[in-house]
């Protein structure tokens, strides 16, 4: 995210920034899902099942979880940050191989999983 | 020898940002090189290429009898009257859209090819539905005419996703309407913005300029007599790089004169 001079002159003055760089996110964003073929329900329903999921192992903070479609040199990614609380080990029932593999207890995860 | 033509889609998704005013321009431009063109107009429910060129008095028959073999290619073609290097195929009734399939144009192309034109731009209708579809059957190369506004490129991209589905290459952009002033104010979105969104190579853009009105109000397209306009010299320019030649992208922001160009140019200084 570069800044020029009038972004930062819009931002001590409390303007409005820009509209280009309010069209380009919006574009972004819009291209994302129509280059998906994603419906917002289908991407819905996707976000709550991978948060179930990750939710198996550990605890992550639902409400800063995000899962979200961003796009790149025409390549769409499904991009999830999702905050993790604290590892649950031990906490549930883990097969026997993976009892002794410890999760990293980081202040985030980021999983990219090429969709198109 | 056989004539290698090339066989370029002018389209772009939406209506109205500019592919028959492109598609008319590049045509004289590439006659103007020595080189023959036809440009067909592809769109049938509304057509319009034969108005921005001034021919419409002079269709006698369209693509509809040539298909129908009620006439001979060369009898539906209409030349320009000014550049004879260029001739016009013109779209015929809106009720052919009821049978037409992509094969149809591809005949049609195909007695293009084998007139051993220079070029044959075909002329788009706007969406992605059949008509769509048909014209790109019979196409070789693209170029995507967009707007700097986000409903256009939006349809540009849904567009370029199908041309790439079906193979079609290159396919370039050409970035139309650009108003310099709006640009380095950062209330439109820049060329990068534009390129960088639906990563494509630019072939050229064009800019804002009151004078394309002015010509299609007359039938006689920019680059036929007004080369100082403009827009003209950008579409120029642009059947220039379409020979190979390597003409230099216009900077919009050089484009700006008087007092306010310089403060313009401060305030787009990227300070981090």
């Amino acid at each position: 995210m570069t800044m020029t001079l009038r972004d930062i002159i819009n931002k001590l003055l409390r303007r409005q920034p820009a509209s280009a760089s309010t069209a380009r996110e919006r574009l972004q964003l819009v291209l994302a899902h129509d280059r998906s073929d994603l419906s917002t329900e289908l991407l819905d329903q996707m976000r709550k099942e991978i948060l179930e999921v990750v939710a198996k192992y550990v605890e992550i903070d639902v409400d800063e979880g995000a899962v979200s479609l961003e796009t790149e040199d025409r390549m769409t990614a499904l991009v999830a940050n999702l905050p993790i609380k604290r590892t649950m080990t031990g906490q549930i029932q883990l097969k026997k191989d993976r009892k002794n593999r410890s999760v990293e207890n980081s202040p985030e995860t980021e999983g990219t999983d090429q969709v198109s | 020898m056989a004539t290698d033509t090339r066989v370029i889609l002018i389209c772009s998704g939406k209506g109205g940002v500019g592919k028959t005013t492109l598609t008319a321009n590049l045509g004289i431009s590439l006659a103007r090189q020595g080189l023959t063109t036809a440009v067909l107009d592809a769109d049938f429910g509304l057509r319009n290429l034969d108005l921005l060129l001034g021919l419409e008095n002079r269709i006698v028959y369209t693509a509809q009898e040539v298909l129908e073999e009620e006439c001979r290619l060369d009898q539906a073609l209409v030349k320009h009257k000014q550049e004879s290097n260029l001739s016009l195929l013109p779209a015929g009734n809106p009720r052919m859209l009821d049978w037409l399939k992509p094969d149809d144009m591809k005949r049609i192309v195909d007695m293009l090819i084998k007139e051993q034109f220079n070029y044959v731009l075909i002329d788009c209708p706007a969406g992605v539905e059949d008509g769509f579809k048909n014209a790109m059957a019979a196409s070789q190369e693209a170029i995507v005419v967009t707007n700097p506004e986000v409903s256009a490129v939006r349809d540009a991209d849904r567009v370029i996703g199908l041309l790439n589905t079906n193979s079609i290459k290159p396919v370039r952009l050409v970035l139309n309407r650009v108003r310099p002033k709006m640009m380095a104010n950062q209330e439109m979105l820049s060329i990068d913005d534009v390129t960088d969104i639906l990563a494509l190579p630019l072939l050229g853009l064009v800019l804002e300029d009151e004078q394309v009105i002015v010509s299609t109000n007359r039938g006689e397209p920019l680059t036929l007599n007004r080369v100082n306009s403009p827009a003209a010299k950008c579409y120029l320019n642009i059947a220039k790089r379409l020979q190979g030649e390597d003409i230099p992208l216009i900077d919009p922001a050089e484009e700006i004169s008087g007092f306010g160009a310089k403060f313009r140019r401060l305030m787009q200084t990227k300070i981090f």
